[in-house]
């Protein structure tokens, strides 16, 4: 008796220890994205070329199918307040002061708001069943509803409250940017570039996105120079437009926030009074994922302390029937 | 000598019906929760997606469940053997505090009918928490039906299977012990992803630890209120002297607590925030005051052999390590759209019924089946 019952749990501890070690998902490092890969694609927002014409909001709509939304009384307008379940990319405006100067920390300025495709995505690494993924060529984080179960945990680990929920369907989905996912496959660009008339929404290759950052933050305010429209992936013809340089706060926000983000932003107003959290440079969801492998890393401490617990307990409970 | 007996008596008292009552409101609610969708019953909004359905029967709920964990790591582990007769009793009061919990996550989650996705190998994402917080919530309620078999093979005379079940039981009893202590320190762990969303007085990378020591303390804390409430309720005498024994363990688990969550928030510098006077603030004190109450009690063994005393320092311990909870998931998570959150009626209603069914089922157990030991005399 008392040897079949060790030899049943070696079974269970090596088994159990073999079906996890197997895994090799379980060693791979976590879902870090690189932007400078030449497949990772992305979007540079510059605010001060922005003139809030909303027409990325229509066209992003158009594109993905979504239904307008009505703030106002007049129910009319499509002009949604906020990121919803049925807008994926909106145009806010900052107001200050006196309000009239534009890209002013005293005045106003536009900013889009949109998933940030983050290189290292707190989504992707909290949803339990895959429905959240980082493509591995764009880069681009997409959603699947047939793996969704709708518990909502990206959108508490999303440090840009970007994920959204059809709060009022009985199958309810998660709602976000996937930067036209659908639109790149056919060898297109993003509706919302591709309509935007001014150039401040800029497709392409993140590296070459940060590049043009980095040029525009050492232009002469006030100079003229040649901005490009649209996209600079060359998907779309080249078209350039010239503008005179804005006064740039020299900070580029996603190229180091929570690892690094894919949408880049430009602007002439400190980014927290556009909305945007100051973030450290490190991932949350690196942090959590690191503790987690740290315990499970192959499962050996719990199968190791499994073990020390069958053998602790079928010493102790065997006295249970008879002698105690 | 540990014989445990059913204790009889009338199932359809007043007091279950009227939680039959709540119970059967529920069901409307629910009703149209599956019809209409979640932002029709509940007030969660993209802004705070989980509500109290998380926050209280899973998070809250499964902590208030872990009297059998708890129990099982003193009599298994540390070889308490005369602790026994109080196993039984917590191990169906974490049976049904942890099977509702699985049962409101079916409520809360919006793509229910895809649930079994998280058992699809291909489909896991091994670096989410909340993965491994599900399965393994999900494992150790099966865990606890086998636990608890026993009692009912007993009920029913089923002496072979039982001698079977018997021989192989320790492998439940031993995954008993670790599948809490994995998914409820994960349950810590899996507010690190809300970052800066959480409040800094919560947000720690000791959080996995603290719910980890917060759920063993809160176990014992809820064999004492559970074994006291129902000697009450069911007029049976006081098992004191079990309890007063027991509780001295809690403040060296509560003073281990107290010290980290002081040195946590203290090297941060996080004190002025903490008297800052905001809702916040308050509640990180009330939370914190509550539970060093309950350790002032009990470190007084005077205080431990007085029931009454006993009781006090159990539900101070509930309330503060609920609160911390609570907390950690709702009142100290903002994430600065500036919208915010309470609960809607429906919603509340919900919760209070799964409290319903914990009461009733536990009620209809102790009366039909061997669960509490049997009184001596009387
Ligand atoms: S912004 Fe939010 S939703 Fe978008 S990739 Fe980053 S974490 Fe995910
Ligand atoms: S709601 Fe869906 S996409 Fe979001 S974490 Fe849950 S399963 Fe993943």
């Amino acid at each position: 008796m008392r040897i079949r019952r060790r030899d049943f749990l070696k079974g269970v501890v090596s088994g159990t220890a073999l079906t996890v070690l197997g895994r090799p998902e379980l060693a791979a490092a976590a879902h870090r994205g690189r932007r400078d890969t030449p497949g990772a694609l992305g979007i540079l927002y510059d605010a001060t070329l922005c003139i809030g014409c909303q027409s990325c909001v229509v066209a992003c709509k158009k594109a993905n199918d979504m239904p307008p939304e009505h703030s106002g009384s007049e129910g009319i307008w499509d002009n949604p307040r906020n990121l919803s379940a049925s807008t994926m990319n909106i145009i806010k405006k900052y107001q200050h002061g006196d309000g009239r100067q534009k890209d002013d920390s005293n005045g106003y300025s536009f900013v889009k708001r949109q998933c940030m495709h983050c290189l290292e995505p707190s989504c992707v690494s909290a949803c339990p069943v895959s429905a959240l993924t980082k493509d591995e060529e764009t880069g681009l984080v997409r959603y699947n509803k047939d793996n969704c179960i709708g518990c909502r945990y990206c959108q508490v680990a999303c440090p840009f409250n970007i994920p959204k929920f059809e709060w009022d369907s009985p199958t309810p989905e998660i709602v976000k940017c996937q930067l036209c996912s659908h639109l790149l496959e056919k060898g297109g660009i993003s509706a919302c570039c591709s309509f935007c008339p001014t150039g401040a929404s800029l497709f392409g290759p993140v590296s070459e996105l940060l590049r043009e950052a980095n040029r525009r933050l050492h232009m002469e305010p006030g100079e003229s120079y040649e901005f490009p429209v649209a996209d600079i992936s060359g998907r779309t013809p080249s078209q350039v437009q010239v503008h005179k340089a804005g006064t740039y706060v020299s900070h580029i926000y996603g190229e180091h926030e929570v690892g690094g983000t894919q949408v880049l932003y430009m602007a002439g107003v400190p980014f927290e009074k556009l909305g945007f959290p100051e973030l450290p440079d490190e991932s949350y969801a690196m942090i959590s994922d690191g503790i987690q492998y740290a315990i499970y890393k192959g499962m050996i401490y719990p199968v190791a302390v499994l073990g020390g617990l069958l053998y602790m307990v079928s010493k102790r409970s065997g006295g249970d029937k008879g002698e105690k | 000598m540990n014989e445990a007996k059913p204790i009889g008596g009338k199932i359809w008292t007043m007091p279950f019906l009227f939680l039959t009552a709540i119970v059967i409101l529920a069901v409307f609610f629910l009703a149209e929760r599956f019809l209409f969708g979640l932002g029709s019953v509940t007030n969660m909004n993209d802004s705070y997606p989980w509500g109290i359905w998380i926050a209280y029967d899973v998070v809250i709920g499964t902590a208030f469940a872990c009297g059998g964990y708890s129990m099982a790591l003193l009599v298994y582990v540390f070889n308490k053997g005369e602790y026994h007769p109080l196993v039984r009793p917590a191990l169906l009061a974490s049976l049904f505090g942890y099977t509702l919990a699985g049962v409101s996550v079916i409520f809360d989650i919006g793509r229910y009918w895809q649930a079994y996705n998280i058992m699809i190998p291909s489909k896991m994402n091994f670096h989410s928490v909340l993965l491994e917080v599900a399965l393994c919530i999900g494992t150790y309620v099966l865990v606890l039906w086998v636990e608890f078999a026993p009692a009912v093979l007993e009920k029913v005379r089923a002496e072979r299977q039982l001698a079977k079940l018997n021989k192989v039981i320790f492998v439940f009893i031993a995954l008993g012990v670790l599948l809490p202590s994995m998914h409820q320190s994960s349950l810590g762990t899996m507010m690190l992803a809300a970052g800066h969303k959480l409040s800094p007085l919560w947000w720690s990378k000791s959080l996995p630890m603290l719910f980890l020591i917060s759920a063993m303390t809160i176990g014992y804390a809820v064999v004492v209120f559970e074994s006291t409430v129902a000697a009450l309720a069911f007029k049976r005498p006081l098992e004191t002297g079990m309890l007063s024994k027991l509780s001295g363990l809690i403040p060296w688990l509560l003073g281990g607590y107290l010290l980290v969550r002081l040195q946590d928030i203290n090297g941060a510098g996080l004190l002025p925030l903490a008297f800052s006077g905001g809702l916040q603030g308050n509640m990180f004190l009330l939370e914190n005051l509550l539970l060093l109450g309950a350790l002032l009690l009990l470190i007084y063994p005077i205080n431990r052999s007085s029931p009454r005393m006993l009781f006090i320092a159990a539900l101070l311990i509930m309330a503060g390590g609920g609160l911390y909870r609570l907390n950690v998931y709702l009142i100290g998570y903002d994430p600065g759209t500036g919208f915010h959150y309470f609960p809607s009626a429906p919603e509340l209603l919900v919760t209070f019924a799964l409290i319903a069914v914990e009461i009733m089922g536990y009620t209809w157990f102790v009366k039909r089946f061997p669960v509490l030991p049997a009184v001596k005399h009387a």
